[in-house]
């Protein structure tokens, strides 16, 4: 968008779908009206009111990629949070949901930010990561290398799309399983760590754009490292997720 | 703690409420120490009463936004210079 967009304004949105990607994360299709598009990144605010008024509000990456037909988010449900396990184990399709966005400038890609894309992400960190992703598959001007962390092979969200963005387009995937792994798994067997990002990160001078996203502990110990391995600070981009859960 | 932190992407909302365009990706100028960082950068605790961000080099505070019933209250002192890229 290079336009001032609208001012933003909260707007209910109709679920379209819901698809299960894990036992804990949900992708919710959105319809919502006058939606001026987004940019692979970006984010929306959701609103829930309860009927003494009281409201809860959280922010969740958009999924899908910019032109989709739908808005896409995909929510972990946390244990005895207040929005999430509404979202994922009781909103049904047809039910309206508040929602405002798009939202946010500097965690965003362009096809035409130049350089090869580095993601790396951990646990639902993946979910912005993986619109850059749907977005740059068609965009493949430069290649896209993906790290992605999560405990477990269950807990690994859109496992089947990147498998099929790996195999078809200019993206390589590698994951890293923390906590539990199949014994044949060729993959990660530990936490993202500076021998990891060596082999997977693009080297330095090829003027790479690196997005880091997930729990703020790994988003600030990957964005440490890539600056010593010789990154411009500048082409790091961060997005916090807040504590490990 | 500094796990639980989060950084300006979480406040982007709550800036739109304010300014004409995203400023998550403007250049702010921290007034007590001098780094320049994107807002999106900025560390945000996570304030029950509205925004506060710090700076990511010396953590002072930088931008607050508060919501009262009336009104909407940004003390931006902490910010020296802020730099938006012109729209293209």
């Amino acid at each position: 968008m290079t336009a001032p967009a609208a001012r933003l304004e909260w707007k209910v949105a109709r679920v379209a779908g819901i698809r299960d990607e894990t036992r804990r994360a949900r992708t919710l299709a959105l319809e919502v009206p006058d939606w001026p598009g987004h940019l692979a990144g970006q984010h929306v605010d959701v609103r829930l009111v309860a009927e003494d008024g009281y409201q809860a509000q959280r922010s969740y990456s958009i999924a899908s990629a910019p032109g989709s037909r739908y808005v896409e988010l995909t929510v972990e449900r946390i244990e005895n949070a207040e929005v999430s396990p509404y979202l994922c184990d009781v909103l049904q399709i047809g039910d309206g949901l508040e929602v405002r966005g798009p939202i946010g400038g500097y965690f965003v890609w362009r096809p035409e930010d130049r350089g090869p894309l580095l993601l790396i992400g951990g646990g639902s960190g993946v979910v912005p990561l993986m619109a850059m992703l749907r977005h740059h598959a068609v965009n493949p001007r430069a290649a896209a290398r993906l790290l992605y962390s999560a405990r477990s092979l269950d807990d690994v969200i859109y496992r089947r799309d990147l498998d099929a963005l790996a195999a078809t387009s200019e993206a390589q995937v590698s994951i890293a399983l923390t906590r539990d792994w199949p014994s044949d798994w060729s993959g990660y067997r530990r936490r993202i760590d500076r021998a990891m990002l060596e082999e997977v990160a693009w080297p330095a001078g090829d003027g790479a754009r690196a997005f880091v996203c997930g729990p703020t502990p790994l988003v600030e110990s990957v964005a440490t490292l890539l600056v010593e391995l010789g990154y411009d600070a500048a082409r790091v981009r961060t997005e916090r997720f807040g504590p490990t859960r | 703690m500094e796990e639980m932190r989060l950084d300006g992407n979480a406040a982007a909302g709550s800036l739109a409420e304010l300014f004409a365009r995203d400023v998550t990706a403007a250049m702010a100028t921290c007034a007590k120490c001098g780094k320049e960082m994107p807002i999106g950068s900025l560390f945000d605790y996570g304030q029950a009463m509205g925004v506060v961000l710090r700076c990511n080099g010396c953590e002072a505070t930088m931008l607050r936004l508060v919501r009262t019933p009336g009104s909407l209250r940004l003390d931006p002192s902490g910010i020296s210079l802020l730099i938006v890229a012109a729209l293209t």
